[in-house]
């Protein structure tokens, strides 16, 4: 049962759209699909190998632009966002990478939002390359409606999670959660840790490239304040893992519904605008000092603060739920 | 060079000077954080917020000049860096989790709630105080009739600079004379050591994140007769701050002081001669140059020349 739940969940999924939702509704599921895609390449770096990134607009960003610039300066179809943002973020993670994996802890996370708001302030300057604060624009969306994208960001986030999935149970996996605990212990029981996280740094890059490329082709529209955002991309990020939980398959996924569905309840609310940002702050607070390890990582205490007592029912339910801390 | 260039060079360096100064003070707040917790504060920049907008309202419905409410609005964040430390930041020390950024994290979270609030409240707006003397300007040729150049000196600028010179001053003489000051290094410099010493390590916890929002808060005062304000300046300068305390060298007084000039004058250099909106990729070229080829920032040049700490 356990093992075929991602099938069963992702083949809900693909049904959805036969419901004939409102296109509202679709365009909910559509962000609440690329906030996972982002959240689990996020955990892949931050969760299993514990190098917490405060920058991943900046992968996110360029992935966008890949998309953005070859539309806009070659005339391709911004469809060839997607793979050429694979190449492109991957060489830039692997450069990166070779400055800020070098840093530990507070430093790389700090290192990361540097580069992340280099980047922003580079794509406001450059205008000739990126049409400035201008933003682009595509102006190509014939046959692409809401179900078609839904279809796509849906095959991409089954395939993170299946890679993400693949890397985390296999040798890789237990490589990066060996440095995540303690990294010098790694490093002198022979695992090349610089070598090892530069892999997750570039798989996480490149899977959050991905979603910017597909982020273009959604939007049809990007500039730099949007794309490269820290605190609208870089901090949700971490927040969606955060709120849903650290080092678990489906925890960006739940951190990604509550978040999302926080915003779009709060700006429902005329009169609240900066509110949802308000709410998300408390939320981070409330749940690093109650729930470390995000709903999912912390669902035993969670079921405690709620005085569950019946445990065998709530293991049970947590067990064909696949909650619970995932790491091996 | 011609006297123009000499001009707009000599007048920049002034002016990055100035800067420096007062980026020092906003640096030192978050070295001393950083050198005794041993976390990152990301709130660093939105606590500086706080006391912009406690200065402005002061200034605004009181009509109370913002070098005064330096004594009202740096009190003021100490209680609120004090009861940050005590009921946020200890809770989650002690708390296991995966990741330890968790505690940067966490700072996160009070940044964005901090700035959000004031953003919900005060909307987004630019204000800035009208005080009179905020137009005024001393100039090289009132004093030199005959002078080949034309520097000017920015009254509010001055001020601020001399204010927060004398802040530091206050806190240098508090961190190397008196027992408490002492009782702070000591935990900054080993907290088992202090602990086994007698020291109150929380309290000097407590006291040292009150010690840095007080100081940040005053930087706010002196900041907002030369600044606009608006609820997300916060993130900025709490950047400028992490990179000053990056390129002087963790928890280092001193450190801070030289990384604050240095960032002040590069940044204006940036700004004369590149352009305006290239100062924050400066900021961070420094930044990154700092944390690759000089580790342990200015302090550890410092040290090995064995001036002081």
């Amino acid at each position: 049962m356990k093992r075929s739940l991602p099938l069963i969940i992702l083949g809900l999924l693909g049904l959805t759209p036969l419901l004939g939702l409102s296109s509202y509704i679709m365009h909910i599921l559509i962000i609440f699909i690329m906030w996972s895609v982002i959240g689990m390449s996020w955990n892949l770096l931050g969760g299993y190998c514990g190098q917490v990134s405060f920058g991943h607009a900046a992968f996110f960003g360029l992935g966008a632009y890949t998309a953005g610039i070859l539309y806009h300066h070659a005339g391709m179809s911004s469809w060839w966002g997607l793979p050429f943002s694979i190449v492109f973020v991957a060489g830039f993670s692997l450069v990166i990478g070779f400055i800020v994996l070098r840093l530990r802890g507070p430093y790389f996370a700090l290192a990361t939002l540097a580069m992340g708001e280099v980047l922003r302030v580079s794509a406001e300057n450059l205008t000739w390359l990126t049409q400035g604060d201008m933003g682009i624009m595509l102006q190509q969306r014939t046959w692409v409606g809401k179900v078609q994208y839904y279809y796509i960001i849906l095959g991409i986030a089954a395939l993170t999670f299946f890679l993400v999935k693949k890397v985390i149970e296999s040798k890789l996996g237990y490589y990066f959660v060996a440095i995540r605990e303690d990294q010098d212990a790694a490093e002198s029981l022979g695992i090349n840790t610089t070598f090892y996280k530069t892999i997750a740094l570039c798989l996480s890059a490149v899977l959050t490239g991905v979603a910017g490329a597909f982020y273009t082709n959604y939007m049809g529209y990007i500039d730099p304040k949007v794309v490269f955002a820290l605190h609208d991309i870089s901090i949700v990020t971490i927040m969606v893992v955060m709120v849903g939980g650290v080092a678990t398959y489906w925890g960006p996924a739940v951190g990604a519904v509550i978040m999302i569905l926080l915003a779009e309840v709060v700006r429902s609310i005329p009169k609240l605008g900066a509110a949802h940002h308000t709410l998300f702050g408390v939320l981070l607070i409330v749940i690093i000092i109650f729930l470390p390890n995000g709903i999912t990582g912390d669902f035993g205490r969670l079921k405690k603060m709620f005085g569950l007592r019946n445990g065998a029912d709530v293991d049970k339910l947590k067990r064909l739920l696949g909650f619970g801390r995932s790491s091996s | 060079m011609t006297a123009p260039q000499v001009e707009v060079l000599l007048q920049t360096l002034i002016a990055g000077l100035l800067l420096g100064g007062l980026y020092a003070l906003i640096g030192i707040g978050m070295t001393l954080i950083m050198g005794v917790m041993k976390i990152i504060n990301l709130a660093h920049g939105e606590l500086m917020m706080v006391a912009m907008f406690i200065a402005y309202w002061l200034f605004t419905l009181l009509q109370i000049d913002p070098y005064v409410s330096v004594f009202i609005a740096a009190p003021v964040l100490f209680v609120i860096g004090v009861l940050l430390q005590k009921f946020l930041i200890t809770p989650v020390l002690k708390v296991d989790s995966i990741l330890p950024e968790n505690q940067v994290i966490l700072t996160v979270g009070i940044g964005m709630v901090l700035s959000n609030l004031a953003t919900l409240l005060f909307k987004s707006d630019y204000r800035s105080v009208s005080v009179e003397y905020a137009s005024q300007a001393w100039y090289l040729t009132d004093y030199w009739k005959d002078a080949p150049i034309e520097l000017s000196l920015s009254f509010a600028w001055a001020v601020s600079f001399l204010i927060a010179l004398v802040i530091t001053a206050v806190l240098w003489f508090f961190l190397t004379k008196t027992d408490t000051g002492k009782s702070v290094r000591a935990t900054a410099q080993d907290l088992h050591a202090a602990l086994l010493m007698g020291v109150n390590v929380n309290r000097m916890r407590m006291l040292s994140f009150g010690i840095g929002a007080g100081l940040v808060g005053a930087a706010g005062c002196l900041f907002i007769p030369i600044y606009y304000l608006y609820p997300a300046l916060g993130g900025q300068f709490t950047l400028i701050a992490f990179v000053i305390t990056i390129l002087g060298g963790l928890g280092s007084t001193v450190g801070a002081i030289i990384g604050g000039v240095i960032l002040g004058i590069f940044e204006s250099m940036t700004a004369t001669y590149v352009g305006m909106g290239w100062a924050p990729v400066g900021r961070f070229v420094i930044f990154v140059a700092a944390l690759i080829f000089l580790p342990g920032g200015v302090a550890s040049l410092l040290r090995k020349r064995r001036v002081g700490k």
